[in-house]
């Protein structure tokens, strides 16, 4: 076996004698993320393309079988690094609900706008790369200020930028520090001020139309046979969103659009996710004017560790937390499919659980790994530049793709 | 829309029931389970005559003991209905096969790929089933119970020190 090619393709073989077969990645710095595009090319038409990923897998499904439930939450986090709260909230609500936990009405409403707020992260991470990759520097800078004020704003939260571990089976591991929503809303205004300005720069710029619109176009049809979800679904004009069709945690309470595109392209892409950041925007100030006050863990021995001061004092609350770190939480046995609206589509949970304290089978359905098994069909037909911004437009997070 | 079928759990069980072995509900999804020879005209007729048109996961579980060992997991949408249904099909540890749903759904592609590669079920019918998170040459199935999580294959082998 080559050890420099993990899987052969077989464009290599069978390629037109007058085709010239090229290969992209796995470690490119246009593919923001570990993958490779072996391409067909005619000129500079792609004709046929083969998109190999994998190169990330951690073995996650593996490893979950053999943690508890609690000591799974770093490993989900680092699915989709980019907007790691989503991901560890649909976790945690799977193990809840074969549990019958019922999580607490301020845990409910502070999931939700995080949820939001880490979404708006998440889209601005994939607007940016997507613009910079055309040489729009400025936008790509705009937008990543306004992202690390983000994270640094959850880092005051959570104490991480990007892995936060902030989830808790029950609830969530501390609640909001001082001053936490006066930043917020002061990130908010300024987030509001930097989109215009992108808007400004971006929606009408020729550069920007002539390499967007009518590339990698697909009809809703299309997006549906290849299992496409999320911002990507809706850009073909299906509003398609688990918040509304679903609602899950406080959505049905919340006032919101469900922005879609008109043809399916890389413009529609960017455009839609543009709109579902203003919507993020009003679901987070929504959701501060939600928020009451309470406790944001429930109160569950079965799953709640006991406050640290009474673990330092009181040998019951001792065992308690010991118990429940070495021997984990014990699930009743059944399955349960639970999926939230991810930022890049339905992320999807699949849970069995025996009884034990470790789940007998933890699978995710990643929408970036689904959105890959169909990017080829995105990518044929068009030029080789276009690999580039199309890949981009998919926001493919390795780190949940290949888990 | 006129002359669909209206989607309820009974109407599927009432016209495609002889296909269904067992069905019930699992924290509100209808779950039909059925034998995996039978999977090609059910989920036929749950995309053409239901409108489960969006195919969004396949996935196996592996059960030593039992027999059969293996079961297929399989979650389809009717967007249109808002419906979700989930399928499960047994397939034996002596004959992993299981016929593909390629020519359905483009999403199965890579989804049985995967599959193909943790469980060592392959899908008849599915002529590209090379390796995917994994690479060409790697022995076993890791997500089998079996497969002792400490087995490590180096792609490139570890420098000596």
């Amino acid at each position: 076996m080559d050890a420099g090619t993990p899987i052969a393709s077989h464009l290599d073989r069978t390629a037109d004698a007058g085709h010239v077969v090229v290969n992209i990645g796995p470690s490119h710095p246009a593919t923001h993320g570990t993958i490779r595009i072996v391409a067909e090319l005619d000129g500079e038409t792609v004709k046929r393309a083969d998109v190999h990923c994998g190169y990330l897998h951690r073995g996650f499904e593996k490893e979950a079988e053999h943690h508890t439930y609690h000591k799974l939450i770093p490993y989900v986090d680092r699915l989709n690094y980019c907007s790691a709260l989503n991901n560890g909230f649909a976790y945690a609500e799977a193990v809840e609900r074969l549990l019958g936990i019922e999580i607490t009405r301020r845990c409910v409403v502070l999931r939700t706008l995080l949820c939001e707020y880490n979404r708006i992260a998440d889209h601005m991470t994939c607007v940016a790369a997507s613009v910079m990759e055309m040489g729009a520097m400025t936008a790509f800078l705009y937008l990543m200020t306004v992202r690390d004020y983000i994270f640094e704003h959850l880092n005051h939260l959570t104490g991480a930028r990007l892995t936060y571990s902030y989830v808790r089976i029950g609830g969530l591991a501390r609640d909001l520090p001082d001053g936490w929503l006066t930043r917020l809303e002061e990130i908010l205004v300024f987030a509001e001020r930097y989109l215009e300005r992108i808007h400004g720069l971006v929606d009408r710029n020729r550069i920007f139309i002539d390499r967007m619109r009518d590339v990698a176009v697909m009809t809703p049809g299309h997006a549906l046979n290849w299992g496409f979800t999320g911002p990507t679904l809706r850009s073909t004009g299906l509003a398609v969103d688990l918040r509304k069709d679903a609602p899950y945690l406080a959505y049905p309470e919340l006032d919101f659009e469900v922005p879609v595109g008109i043809k399916g392209d890389n413009y529609d892409r960017y455009y839609v996710r543009m709109c579902e950041i203003d919507e993020s925007i009003s679901m987070v100030r929504q959701c501060v004017q939600l928020l009451g006050d309470g406790p944001v863990s429930v109160d569950d021995p079965r799953v709640t560790l006991p406050d640290k001061d009474l673990v330092y004092t009181q040998i019951e609350a001792l065992v308690h937390h010991f118990k429940l770190v070495s021997e984990g939480i014990v699930v009743p046995p059944g399955e349960i499919y639970v999926s939230h609206e991810g930022p890049n589509g339905e992320l999807g949970f699949y849970l069995v659980s025996d009884g034990t304290s470790r789940p007998y089978k933890l699978h995710v359905r990643s929408p970036s790994f689904v959105h890959m098994g169909g990017m080829h069909t995105l990518l044929e037909g068009y030029q080789v530049a276009d690999v580039v911004p199309t890949f981009g437009s998919m926001n493919m997070v390795g780190g949940e793709c290949d888990r | 829309m006129t002359g669909r079928a209206p989607l309820t759990c009974e109407a599927i069980e009432r016209e495609l029931g002889s296909l269904v072995e067992r069905s019930w509900q699992s924290f509100g999804m209808p779950v039909l389970e059925l034998r995996a020879d039978d999977l090609l005209p059910l989920v036929t007729a749950l995309r053409d005559r239901f409108d489960f048109v969006l195919f969004l996961d396949v996935t196996a579980v592996d059960y030593p003991q039992r027999s059969p060992r293996f079961d297929l997991v399989y979650q389809l949408y009717s967007h249109r209905h808002n419906q979700r249904i989930r399928l499960k099909a047994g397939v034996p540890a002596e004959r992993p096969v299981a016929p593909t749903l390629v020519g359905l759904y483009g999403s199965a592609r890579y989804m049985e790929r995967e599959v193909h590669e943790m469980y060592g079920i392959a899908f008849a019918g599915n002529e590209d089933l090379r390796p995917i998170l994994l690479y060409e040459g790697f022995v076993g199935h890791p997500l089998r119970k079996d497969y002792p999580i400490e087995r490590e294959q180096p792609m490139v082998p570890y420098r000596a020190g």
